[in-house]
């Protein structure tokens, strides 16, 4: 069967599976319909987002930099986006959420940018050399964060997105991931230029397209998808840089092919690692970010042996 | 006819090219000539404005190459890098049909597609059609680079060493092509090291070297034993055969 099909059909499955899930068991009229719609659709929808979201911003993010190796939440994308928020929290403590978002998104766009700009002036092209700067970087924006929420007493504030989970998630608590969502659609309608950026800055230039236009407009979509997980659910690791490399094997990297494929598979696995995290410990959960880890840090060794030569 | 004039351009604190001032005929191959680093990838690069010259300008006609907006660019001139690293996994056919992207940004139209066909046919590449780049040798690899430059289908072609790994027969393919392109009105610069290649197909020749022109004119002008001991610091012998200068080091 076609890989598409197969992931469409996992994904509806998944779907129902999710909203039957949960500590409650769900009864019948009118207080099931409404258990749905405050609780398990919203966050059933809140996987499904982030998840489609990640993977693609994964996928551009790895054009933009070209190496397979790197992905918002480890080069510092993500990291920036919590700078940011800790930033709000210690200078506008009151500041309503759209404020915070965006604080977010142009912290987050600021030190990918930066990251881009870096991978630009490295010396030489070792394929390990960008994702390993990236951790570096991402790290120290960690650092810088931690250093600044613990003299302020924000550790607590801090852990709620450093390990992303649905728990939390309600009808009107994360609405602004359909903003990733909207990411994604936009992404799609770019989708060739993308995959051009992912050729270089001379092949983009000779085929007519301004490599900084699309820069930017790639930035903002990774930008925008990060903040709005980051400050909804936390940081979801490993969903950027295991589906687009399994994808890619797949499909290969015509994103305008490739790209429904990869939303659906970065919507299943976080929505898959989500019901892992509500059933392997029943009646308690596990945050999806830890099962992520888990899962993520695994098929990524899985793929580095032996990739190390197309990691390029 | 495009015209580089006064082009000057540096790079890590050095002069790479001094006030170059060339001409490639319309509807003419211009062969690119000279020693290693003479500037030669340099000086295409700004002729395709993939670099900004210091001072100078690039001509298309009586128009400045600068002031053309570039997607109308892309669909006047084309460029083929010395070493092209495609990174993303993509098919040669799915390669070649971004060279239709100036023309057509979506989806490709069914005269796409046979332009795209065609030119893969002429790059003998209909075998290859469904590989993943990244699993091609180095010769079927620039075999399909070349195919996606030429499905761009522009007035003007500018290749930097298109015969790199390509063996006897692909290059002569690639050669009779662009002969037939050029005879079409196609204008074609092309660096070539192979100057028995050049005397043979390129109707005029540039010659830099150390960031200025050398020599320029016709193969006969040009490929000279005298010219060449001075352009490369090598000595030649040059032959005629069926009246075209047939080069051999000594
Ligand atoms: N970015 C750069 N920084 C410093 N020097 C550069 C840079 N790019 C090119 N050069 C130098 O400019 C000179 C001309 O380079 P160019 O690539 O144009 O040569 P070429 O004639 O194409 O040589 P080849 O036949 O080897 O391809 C070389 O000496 C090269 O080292
Ligand atoms: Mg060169």
């Amino acid at each position: 069967m076609r890989p598409v099909l197969l992931v469409a059909g996992a994904l509806t499955a998944l779907f129902f599976l999710s909203l039957a899930l949960g500590a409650g068991r769900l009864g019948t009229g009118s207080d099931a319909v409404w258990l749905l719609a405050v609780s398990r659709l919203p966050r059933t929808a809140a996987a499904m987002l982030a998840g489609a979201g990640l993977a693609v911003a994964g996928v551009i993010m790895q054009m933009l930099a070209r190496n397979r190796f790197v992905e918002p939440a480890t080069v510092g994308t993500g990291q920036a986006a919590g700078l940011g928020l800790v930033a709000v929290a210690l200078l506008a403590p009151g500041a309503p959420l759209w404020f915070r978002m965006l604080v977010a998104m142009a912290s987050a766009l600021l030190a990918t940018a930066g990251f881009l700009a870096l991978v630009r002036r490295l010396p030489f092209r070792d394929p390990l050399l960008v994702p390993l700067t990236g951790i570096v970087y991402g790290g120290i924006l960690a650092a810088v964060t931690g250093f600044i929420a613990y003299e302020n007493d924000l550790l607590q504030y801090i852990d709620i997105w450093m390990n992303g989970e649905f728990s939390g998630v309600m009808l009107g608590r994360y609405e602004f991931l359909w903003l990733a969502g909207a990411a994604t659609l936009v992404a799609y309608a770019f989708a060739n230029r993308f995959t051009i950026a992912g050729m270089g800055e001379e092949m983009s230039l000779s085929l007519g397209l301004s490599y900084g236009q699309v820069m930017a407009l790639g930035l903002a979509i990774v930008s925008v998808v990060t903040a709005v997980t980051v400050v909804t659910v936390g940081m979801l690791p490993f969903v950027g840089l295991v589906v687009p490399n399994i994808a890619s094997q797949l499909r290969g990297d015509h994103l305008r092919r490739s790209l429904p494929l990869l939303a659906s598979a970065g919507a299943g696995l976080v929505l898959t690692c989500d019901i892992l995290g509500r059933i392997i410990w029943y009646p308690y959960e596990i945050p999806v970010g830890t099962i992520l880890g888990v899962i993520g840090a695994a098929v990524f060794i899985w793929m580095l042996q032996g990739r190390r030569a197309d990691a390029g | 006819m495009i015209r580089c004039q006064n082009l000057t351009f540096s790079a890590g604190g050095k002069r790479i090219l001094d006030a170059v001032t060339a001409d490639a005929p319309p509807g003419r191959i211009t062969a690119l000539v000279g020693p290693n680093g003479a500037g030669k990838s340099t000086l295409l690069g700004l002729m395709g404005r993939l670099k900004e010259p210091e001072r100078g300008q690039v001509m298309l006609g009586a128009e400045d190459a600068a002031g053309i907006p570039r997607p109308i660019f892309a669909r006047r001139l084309t460029a083929l890098r010395q070493a092209t690293r495609i990174t993303p996994r993509l098919t040669v056919c799915d390669l070649v049909g971004f060279g239709r992207y100036p023309h057509n940004p979506g989806h490709l139209t069914k005269e796409d597609q046979r332009i795209v066909e065609a030119c893969m046919t002429d790059m003998a590449l209909d075998d290859l059609a469904d590989r993943q780049i990244d699993t091609l040798s180095g010769g079927q690899q620039q075999r399909a680079l070349i195919a996606m430059v030429l499905a761009q289908e522009t007035e003007i072609l500018l290749l930097d060493e298109p015969l790199n790994n390509l063996d006897l027969s692909h290059a002569r393919r690639v050669m009779n092509n662009l002969s037939a392109r050029s005879r079409a009105g196609r204008t074609i610069v092309t660096v070539l090291h192979d100057l028995t290649i050049a005397a043979r197909f390129a109707d005029h020749v540039v010659a830099l070297k150390d960031g200025r022109v050398h020599a320029e004119g016709s193969p006969d002008e040009v490929f000279t034993p005298e010219v060449l001991r001075e352009l490369y610091g090598a000595e030649v012998e040059v032959h005629r055969i069926n009246g075209k200068p047939v080069i051999l080091p000594i």
